[in-house]
């Protein structure tokens, strides 16, 4: 039966002459150039393509576009494995495989369809009550087995091989929707010189005019359509984009766009994206993205073969592909009989089942004229057929239509439905614009704009084509006019069309006689009609509570085709009109987007920037294992032979405390600071004093936040008089910038003051241990370095070969220590130089956790301890807050709870034992035996292993800290049901006194 | 994702920007008798309005300059921004 289901014209857009081949559920079909998945299977004859989420009931197509509902499927395989793909959007391309899921063992028989026989036990809101007891049994048994039943795809284990782009655009018009009204006011707002951006979902440009007898001007629809596309792409002001669609309407008028770049390649090149996600910042945006044709609810309709009648018309006009062959139209509406008309063209003559008494609408007129009788006042009571549909059930409506009087079986292969349309409003209301309800239309329109978006032609609820070629050519001269001055319109054309009388409120069959068939209003999340009355009955009255306890409108497709009919159902059974209901909120994505494509090129290593200092060859080279630090990549430690970390780190902390280490310090932040005021600024900025900081030195200070907490801490020198140089901490450099220039540009504008970031301008090595000064005197034999020369917290300007490097004596390591700075670009000159000289001292980098362990032995506080919640005295620096003069967070200070004598403040632990580790983030706790919940005294910051004592070590921030020296206590950590028995200690574990730095 | 003029740059995008609160607070001067509550209500009470805000934005990602933005909390609509040494027009 290949291709059996094609029609004889042609007429459409495939290219009969290019066959591709494409499997499905294993088995190899053909289709041809221009069809899409959904086209391509129809015309093989196939529409079974699914399961349903909850009943696993089979489905077929519904829709022809991004309406569709049931059509989802699993695309490729392996890393390309791509699910939850709706058929009737895949273009096909060769190769193309596909297949059902929610599904086992096959889409023909699947075991999960037992759920439509238990579906009494599945109500709405099923998982509130019906899998409730015992309770243990929700996470091991109920839950994982409705997960597994209700599954839709599978997403890919392994990571996805394309590429994806983002683009960003800006543009005064932005036309979302090629239909009449968009055409036509793309070409108004690009002829009178506005920047235009166009795009259209579809892989051609034209929407309704494509499948519409119509004629403007005196070219049919569909030319007219082409007519105006070449004119546009022949203007320099235009950008048109085909597979495009814009799914996303944010603040500010910034859309977002998907566009599906070769997707339908059969192999593209390498380095063409997948998918490109544009960014537009539009000035107006204009939403003409039409409207979606609306189901009808009656028994079992949801099975394989029951379509709308505008998607079997489109699949006829475009796709060149029959539904079936013996259809039948059931309608409320006159629309529908285009559908007829065009079976009628194919020699099919329809079966017409029509809601209203009687109607005169020339299409009507033209269907009856050709011998066809009309059945009316009738409707679709229930249909057969298991896997496909094989008859309908056809009843006669009583007067109030609320239920059937005679009934028929007709055989049938297919229904064509139709319950009138529903302008597309999604992008409005997700630009904020307050609908209104449309009482001619039954449907919501955009009313009240928040953004500058103007609904148009069919999704501003205007069906005729007159109308949408009026409102798009006048709407786009008057939005372009805004950009442009050239004042220049463009004239509507003259249109024909049929007219159309007007549709019949019903939307929901009356049951069978003697019958529940389940009438299904949203397909895809199988919510009937039963539901909702279920969930009415329950006591829900918000829309918003019916939505989500029946889940109407909650699937994937954003209830496109089921949103209005569940609000007719609610209003009815409420007796309130429509408005009163309300309706829910539309949010973006408008269609599902690709994880990929939103994710675009940040993945892999581009997921962040790195940055690396200018030793960081150096670092590779010599074996170093990094860490992040922010962005910066650190080393770590550098492990020789078969070292592990421990022995490496050891080993590398040791040799400072004995001979001389080296430490790539450039990623501390960095700022110069000039000004008459600076010193001024400086008093303001840190807890300590400033003012008389004499020139040629450097002094360690604290800054609070106004809320007293510590923010961060750092050595800053004096270089000239009016001139600094601060540094700050890897992890808050950016935060401290910014901190200084909201001060000097918002609180005291009054301050000379300039500061800006030097960071990536110099490179800093720290040189510490014993050793150091021998080491830096070989290097700089110019300079004094002796504690006269420069003593501990100075600092000296000096050269080699010509390059300027400032030498700082500061330490961190609590060793006699230096600081090299030079330029950025020497910084690897300058390492390599000291590694060089330091050979003779048995010099030895060190990385990060060498420099933890060094400073935590000291009890010198860094992020672990300064984590936004401890004040000066908390960690022991509270001799660095200056009790005469004001500073940025000193109030805060004295207020009552920063003064209590029992504040957790900082101590030091040794376990017991000597040997075991305490885990970082460990509770301090007074009794080990005492029962739940116990009182926590406190928690572990930092650990370490002492290398001067050869045993654990770690800061600990503790109630009462002071006073619990000399005690023994308990470091637990219930995560790891570790209890480790500690005395608490002072925190300046190694040379209290202070005196090795100044050595 | 907002477009926000900074009064020094232009038009730019909200990603270029950080948000600095309420541009209405005082810092209370240095060396000030403050009671507790007065400091407290600077450090931590801000008001939370539906509608007109005027607040700082710093343009991190660009000039690094600090200015006022009066925008509607609600819509999100920006009615003036300026120079902190300026005052809104609307």
């Amino acid at each position: 039966m290949s291709n059996s289901f094609r029609t004889t014209n042609s007429t459409g857009l495939i290219n009969k002459d290019k066959k591709i081949n494409f499997t499905f559920n294993g088995t190899i079909y053909h289709g041809y150039e221009g069809d899409t998945l959904a086209s391509a299977l129809i015309a093989n004859g196939v529409h079974l393509v699914g399961r349903s989420f909850k009943y696993h009931r089979p489905r077929g197509f519904l829709g022809v576009g991004v309406e569709e509902p049931n059509a989802m499927v699993q695309l490729h395989d392996g890393n390309k494995s791509e699910p939850n793909i709706i058929a009737t959007e895949v273009e096909l391309v060769e190769g193309l495989k596909a297949k059902s899921q929610n599904c086992w063992p096959s889409v023909q028989f699947d075991i999960g369809e037992i759920n439509n026989v238990l579906n009494r036990f599945f109500p709405a809101g099923f998982y509130y009550k019906t899998f409730m007891w015992p309770k243990s049994f929700w996470m091991k048994i109920y839950e994982p087995f409705i997960r597994k039943a209700a599954g839709m795809g599978k997403a890919p284990l392994l990571p996805d091989p394309d590429r994806y782009e983002h683009n960003y655009e800006h543009c005064d018009v932005l036309v979302v929707g090629s239909g009449p009204s968009g055409l036509a006011s793309a070409l108004a707002a690009a002829k009178n010189g506005a920047r235009v951006i166009l795009a259209e979902d579809k892989p051609n440009f034209g929407g309704s005019l494509l499948t519409d007898e119509v004629t403007i001007g005196n070219m049919s629809g569909k030319e007219w359509a082409s007519d105006t596309i070449s004119q546009l792409k022949s203007m320099p002001n235009v950008i048109l984009k085909k597979r495009s669609q814009v799914f996303g309407y944010y603040d500010h008028n910034m859309t977002v766009m998907i566009e599906r770049v070769s997707d339908h390649i059969e192999n593209p090149s390498k380095y063409t994206p997948r998918q490109r996600l544009h960014y537009i910042r539009a000035g107006e945006v204009i939403v003409s993205t039409g409207s979606i044709e609306r189901p009808i609810s009656f028994g079992n309709n949801d099975r394989p073969g029951i379509v709308l009648a505008s998607a079997a018309k489109e699949y006829m006009k475009v796709y060149e592909t029959l539904v079936g062959k013996k259809p039948i139209i059931f309608t409320n509406n006159d629309t529908a009989y285009s559908t007829a008309l065009e079976f009628i063209k194919n020699d099919i003559e329809p079966i017409i089942v029509d809601t209203r008494d009687s109607s005169n609408g020339e299409l009507v007129k033209e269907v009856q004229q050709k011998g066809i009788s009309i059945k009316f006042n009738s409707g679709i009571a229930d249909t057969k057929g298991h896997l496909k549909i094989n008859s309908a059930i056809i009843g006669k409506l009583d007067s109030s239509k609320e239920s059937f009087i005679l009934e028929e079986t007709v055989e049938c292969d297919c229904i064509c439905m139709s319950g009138g349309w529903t302008p597309t409003v999604h992008l409005s209301s997700q630009a904020g614009n307050k609908l209104k309800f449309n009482d001619d239309i039954d449907a919501f329109v955009p009313d009240k704009k928040r953004q500058k978006e103007t609904a148009i032609g069919a999704a501003n609820g205007s069906f005729t084509l007159n109308q949408s070629l009026a409102e798009g050519f006048q709407v786009g001269f008057d939005l372009s006019n805004k950009f442009t001055d050239q004042n220049n319109p463009t004239n509507s054309p003259n249109s024909n069309e049929p007219s159309y009388e007007k549709h019949e409120k019903l939307w929901c069959m009356p049951l069978p006689s003697g019958k529940k068939p389940k009438r299904f209003i949203d397909f895809q999340n199988d919510v009937a009609v039963s539901d909702v009355e279920l969930a009415i009955r329950e006591g829900f009255r918000s829309i918003e509570h019916v939505k989500r306890y029946t889940t109407l409108g909650m699937a994937g497709d954003q209830g496109k085709t089921s949103n209005l009919n569940g609000l007719q159902y609610v209003s009815k059974i409420e007796k309130k009109i429509v408005p009163e209901v309300g309706h829910t909120t539309f949010r973006p994505p408008y269609t599902p987007v690709t994880i990929g494509a939103i994710v675009g090129r940040e993945v892999g290593n581009h997921y962040l920037p790195t940055r690396k200092s200018p030793i960081h060859t150096w670092h590779e080279e010599n074996n170093a294992v990094f860490v992040a630090a922010g962005l910066w990549q650190r080393p770590r430690y550098y492990p020789r032979g078969s070292e592990d970390m421990n022995t490496a780190v050891n080993r590398e902390a040791a040799n400072v405390r004995k001979n001389v280490g080296i430490c790539d310090v450039t990623t501390l932040g960095k700022i110069d600071i000039k000004g008459p005021d600076a010193p001024e600024f400086l008093n303001r900025v840190y807890t300590n004093a400033w003012l008389k900081l004499p020139v040629g030195k450097a002094r360690y200070g604290v800054m609070l936040r106004e809320d007293g907490m510590v923010f961060d801490d750092g050595t800053t020198s004096r270089l000239s008089e009016n001139h600094f140089h601060m540094t700050t901490t890897t992890a808050q450099a950016a935060n401290v910038l910014s901190h200084l220039e909201y001060y000097l540009q918002v609180v005291w504008p009054d301050l000379d003051v300039n500061v800006l970031s030097t960071t990536e301008q110099w490179s800093g090595i720290a040189v510490a241990g014993p050793k150091s000064r021998d080491l830096l005197s070989k290097l700089f034999p110019d300079v004094d370095m002796s504690n006269e020369g420069l003593p501990f917290m100075g600092l000296v300007d000096s050269s080699i070969d010509g390059i300027k490097a400032r030498i700082y004596r500061i330490s961190f390591s609590g060793e006699l220590a230096y600081e090299v700075n030079v330029e950025s670009n020497y910084g690897l000159y300058m390492w390599k130089k000291i590694m060089e000289v330091g050979q003779s001292f048995d010099i030895q980098p060190y990385g990060t956790e060498a420099l933890s362990t060094l400073r935590i032995e000291m009890g010198h506080v860094a992020g672990a301890e300064l984590d936004g919640r401890t004040i000066p005295f908390d960690v022991g620096l509270n001799s660095m807050v200056s009790q005469k003069k004001d500073f940025i967070g000193k109030r805060s200070l004295s207020k009552d709870a920063f003064t209590e004598s029992d504040r957790q403040t900082i101590v030091g632990l040794v376990p017991l034992d000597k040997k075991t580790k305490i885990p970082e983030g460990s509770h301090i706790i007074e009794d080990n035996s005492a029962v739940a919940p116990i009182p926590k005294l406190g928690h572990v910051s930092s650990s370490c292993w002492s290398v001067e004592y050869n045993n654990p070590f770690s800061i600990a921030i503790i109630k009462d800290g002071k006073n619990k020296i000399g005690k023994n206590l308990y470091a637990v950590s219930p995560l790891k049901d570790i209890s480790i028995p500690v005395e608490v200690v002072s925190s300046h574990y190694v040379d209290p006194e202070g005196s090795r730095v100044r050595s | 994702m907002l477009e926000i003029k900074c009064p020094y740059c232009g038009k730019r995008s909200q990603n270029e920007f950080s948000y600095g609160g309420d541009a209405t607070i005082k810092r209370p001067q240095l060396g000030e008798e403050i009671s507790t509550e007065d400091w407290d209500n600077f450090v931590y009470y801000r008001d939370n309005p539906r509608g007109k805000h005027s607040e700082l934005w710093h343009h991190v990602s660009g000039c690094r300059q600090w200015f006022k933005v009066s925008r509607d909390t609600a819509t999100h609509e920006i009615f003036d921004t300026c120079k902190m040494n300026e005052d809104f027009n609307v």
